[in-house]
């Protein structure tokens, strides 16, 4: 039995603690906007927001993580797309299969809450999930332009 | 080792014959055929309004629904289709949406749709004739009805944006308000039917926005990955790890009493599966299964084995002799100067982001699948045939794929997995979902090859003969051996045909010898994006450069000699050429590298600029790629394939391969098979070269002149060829 703070929700879960928290979100929470792609914290499909910070939630144990922590998860970022990042990447036709975007879009928002105003070389730090479709260049640019709509 | 490949995973001869005959049907546009949907479709079950032709539904509100026969894999196909028979029907675009018909529906309809698989970048360069013709017929159909409830002449009334007028009398209607009349008309014959000529086209042609991003942005679109079904049970599954290995024993006991874990499940002689109630469990308590395999004598074969094997095709007397254009050999023997080199390529996999999964639920007279597919046709007949029962009773809801790139097309082989886990759990559906180390470790690879390349120069530096002989793994002898049991499999040549229209070579050499030696490994093989296109490209465009070197001659300049009977591959050389300044100065320790080559029914060029560090690490700084498709049906949607053919060309460049180790892959997951990230990827410039006349494919074509034109960079930066990829094993410096 577990408690987490999901999107602003509290919810107890029935789950053995070394079940990573990415799929607790998917099953037992029942959010698949978080996505499976390693498993070894290496792609970042699974990146979720813990207290603010981005996380790979597929190597966190659900048992690691506090009744007080906040995670947010891509449903949870914001109320009809409207963050700048989901803007961006709308403006900019970022996705292509979209699978890895979930993701890509959670590490971007916690990049631009930490450095609204990112260089080519923050970015290149920071977003270092995969795509395999290969958007990078849209995402490198829709990352600029959510910095330069945001307040 | 063997030569030719048999595989219970291949597909079966009756598979095969359902897919033959199915296209036999598939002769013409069947509009009017007004049969309702069958029960089974979640997508076009949610469409209210009138079909009017096969194509088209127009709601009352006026929104015009599409139908999609192909798959979307991020390719931007849906976007396309949707646009050439918007432009055709006159509709308003804004009010445009789509929906995905099934193979039930397809096969029920004597295959309206016509063809549902999706690769070879066909999507809209096979179906444009007739998707174009279906939203003709629907306009034809609206405004006839339009004309009828006015009693006017149809030639009287014109339309705009779906909004139909007769300007005789100022009446006015829209598509919304006709369309339940003119569902009831009969459709003109599709071949009376004239398309608009392209150069008039406002819809088709044009940067449009895709009409499938919005629930990629907030985790909302459910992936079949995704898929949540009441009741329904989770798999996770293990395969010989050796391929053609046998499933030995496995020791259920060792894990009774585990949370959530409902059976273990023999799926097939080398496969064995468990399903719980979720799938971590499911994975969880496989890992902890012991598991006795039967590795068979292919535990024996390595990266090494095989290297030998090809290498002996290289020297092989017979070889299939697939051009053979006056005395090569002799040319050479004769020549001024005579350069050879041998180059390798490994075998690679695709990695998908959503990894295989399949969903099935099987009833005493009802078999379902939600699966993401590149073949729903392909799909539906794997479930039927492996499920036992009939196709008619049958049904393929295809999820849109996170990614396919050419593994999920004619390759069923988690479809049939999937269907021998749910057979163990009637009336349940069961979400088979594979690790991502079952995803690398069992892929269909691209094969792996090695080519042997001569050329003779005379004392003007002019090329008088080349030679090439590839030795490698044969794609279609892995699918039907039969097919290609004497060797000749001119896919493996895939780039060098002197027949125009789909993969020519853009050079004209006095003597041209270009054979293959077909070897064959335990190792499955498929097409990746790309196929046979990206290693020949190396082969050639690489080898060439050397050549250039060797005459003294410049790049750009020594290709386009060779080039004058090829003017579409020539121009879009100097399309990619011009915008790439091709021989304007560079930043110091920058280097240029320039390639062409042609697949898909497209010509495509790459320029690169690159940096190769002291301590060796090369840096792409910046890549134009130019392409002529002939039509170009979305420029935006185009740039996005070329850009993303440069990251998947580059990821494979620097760091792609597949190693065998005692008969199995030893890459399985992403941190030893390492792929392209943002900050590697250089800055991409599309040039479209469109010439207006063919239809081209998209997907694929630019991705195999971008390994060679980052090579011949890296071979302009340190005067040394790169002959063996990945580079991450190339000593540079």
């Amino acid at each position: 039995m577990a408690k987490l703070n999901i999107n602003g929700q509290v919810r107890d879960v029935q789950v053995e603690a070394d079940t990573p928290l990415l799929w607790v979100i998917r099953e037992q929470v029942g959010l698949t906007g978080t996505k499976y792609g390693c498993g070894v914290a290496q792609c970042g499909a699974c990146s979720v927001h813990l207290n603010g910070q981005v996380v790979r939630s597929c190597i966190l144990p659900v048992g690691s993580v506090k009744a007080t922590d906040k995670i947010v998860t891509i449903e949870g970022l914001s109320a009809n797309r409207s963050h700048p990042v989901q803007k961006a990447w709308a403006a900019l036709d970022v996705p292509q299969c979209g699978y890895c975007q979930s993701g890509q879009i959670m590490a971007a928002a916690a990049l631009l809450a930490r450095k609204p105003r990112p260089t080519d070389r923050d970015i290149d730090d920071a977003m270092t999930n995969i795509c395999r479709c290969g958007t990078y260049q849209r995402i490198r640019a829709a990352v600029h332009q959510a910095a330069g709509k945001q307040a | 080792m063997k030569d030719t490949k048999t595989s219970a995973a291949g597909p079966s001869l009756s598979r095969r014959s359902f897919i033959v005959g199915t296209t036999a049907a598939a002769g013409g546009l069947a509009l009017g055929v007004r049969v309702p949907f069958g029960s089974g479709s979640a997508q076009a079950q949610g469409s209210t309004g009138a079909e009017v032709g096969a194509w088209v539904v127009v709601k009352p509100d006026d929104t015009c629904v599409i139908r999609i026969a192909r798959s979307e894999m991020g390719q931007g196909t849906l976007t396309g289709l949707a646009q050439l028979v918007a432009e055709e029907l006159e509709c308003d675009w804004s009010k445009v949406s789509t929906e995905s018909i099934t193979p039930g529906q397809n096969l029920a309809r004597k295959r309206v749709w016509g063809e549902m698989s999706t690769g070879g970048s066909r999507g809209i360069r096979t179906s444009q004739d007739y998707v174009r013709r279906g939203g003709a017929a629907a306009r034809i159909m609206l405004l006839q009805a339009a004309a009828e409830e006015w009693k006017v002449p149809v030639a009287e009334v014109g339309v705009a944006g779906g909004v139909i007028t007769h300007a005789g009398s100022g009446r006015k209607t829209t598509y919304g308000k006709v369309a339940e009349a003119a569902s009831r008309l009969t459709p003109p014959d599709p071949k009376s039917i004239a398309l608009k000529d392209p150069k008039d086209w406002k819809i088709a042609g044009k940067p449009m926005k895709r009409l499938d991003t919005a629930d990629k942005l907030d985790g909302s679109k459910v992936y079949a990955i995704d898929l949540k079904l009441p009741g329904m049970l989770h798999a996770a599954i293990k395969a010989s790890p050796v391929f053609g290995g046998k499933l030995t024993s496995y020791d259920e006991a060792k894990i009774a009493g585990r949370p959530g874990v409902r059976g273990v499940v023999k799926v097939n002689d080398s496969t064995v599966a468990v399903v719980a109630d979720t799938w971590w469990r499911a994975k969880s308590a496989l890992e902890a299964l012991p598991i006795v395999w039967n590795e068979g004598p292919d535990a024996a074969q390595s990266s090494a084995t095989i290297a030998g094997h090809l290498e002996a095709g290289l020297a092989a007397k017979d070889a299939y002799a697939f051009r053979k254009d006056g005395d090569a050999i002799g040319a050479i023997q004769g020549a001024a100067k005579k350069i050879e080199a041998v180059y390798s390529t490994p075998f690679l996999a695709h990695a998908t982001m959503e990894p295989m999964n399949c969903t099935v639920k099987l009833s005493a007279d009802r078999a379902e699948c939600w699966v993401p597919t590149q073949n729903s046709e392909a799909s539906l007949a794997a479930l039927s045939e492996q499920s036992g029962i009939p196709l008619a009773k049958c049904e393929v809801y295809r999820h849109d794929l996170g990614g396919g790139f050419g593994r999920r097309g004619g390759n069923q082989d988690y479809v049939r997995q999937a269907v021998n886990i749910a057979k163990h759990f009637p009336d349940v559906p069961v979400k088979m979902v594979w690790s991502r180390e079952e995803d690398m470790g069992h892929d269909f690879y691209r094969p792996i090859s090695q080519c042997k390349l001569a050329a003779g120069l005379d004392d003007k530096g002019a090329l008088v003969g080349l030679h090439v002989r590839i030795s490698g793994q044969s794609i279609n002898a892995f699918v039907n051996p039969a097919m290609v049991a004497n060797g000749e499999d001119a896919r493996q040549l895939q780039g060098y045909t002197d027949k125009p229209g789909d993969a020519q070579l853009g050079y004209t050499v006095p003597n041209l010898l270009i054979e293959y030696a077909m070897r064959n490994t335990h190792v499955p093989v498929g097409p990746w994006r790309g196929v046979n296109t990206n290693q020949n490209a190396v082969y050639m465009e690489c080898f060439l450069e050397e050549v250039a070197r060797a005459a003294g001659a410049d790049s750009l300049a020594f290709r386009r000699a060779l080039m004058s009977k090829h003017p579409k591959h020539l121009a879009v050389l100097d399309a990619a050429a011009a915008k790439g300044d091709w021989g304007k100065p560079l930043p110091a320790g920058v280097h240029r590298g320039i390639a062409q080559f042609m697949g898909y029914g497209s010509y495509s060029a790459a320029v690169a600029e690159v940096s190769v560090s002291g301590e060796g690490k090369v840096k792409v700084h910046r890549m134009v790629l130019a392409l002529d498709c002939g039509h170009a049906v979305n420029p935006d949607q185009i740039a996005a394939q070329v850009e993303g053919s440069v990251a998947y060309g580059l990821s494979a460049a620097f760091y792609g391969e597949c190693t065998v180790q005692n008969g199995r892959m030893a890459e399985l997951n992403f941190d030893r098979y390492q792929l392209l990230r943002l900050a590697e990827m250089p800055k991409v410039e599309t040039v479209i070269v469109p010439t207006h006349d063919f239809w081209g494919g998209v997907g694929e074509p630019t991705i195999s002149v971008v390994t060679p034109a980052v090579l011949n960079a890296v071979l302009a930066a340190t005067g040394k060829p790169v002959r063996s990829l990945p580079l991450k094993n190339v000593k540079l410096v």
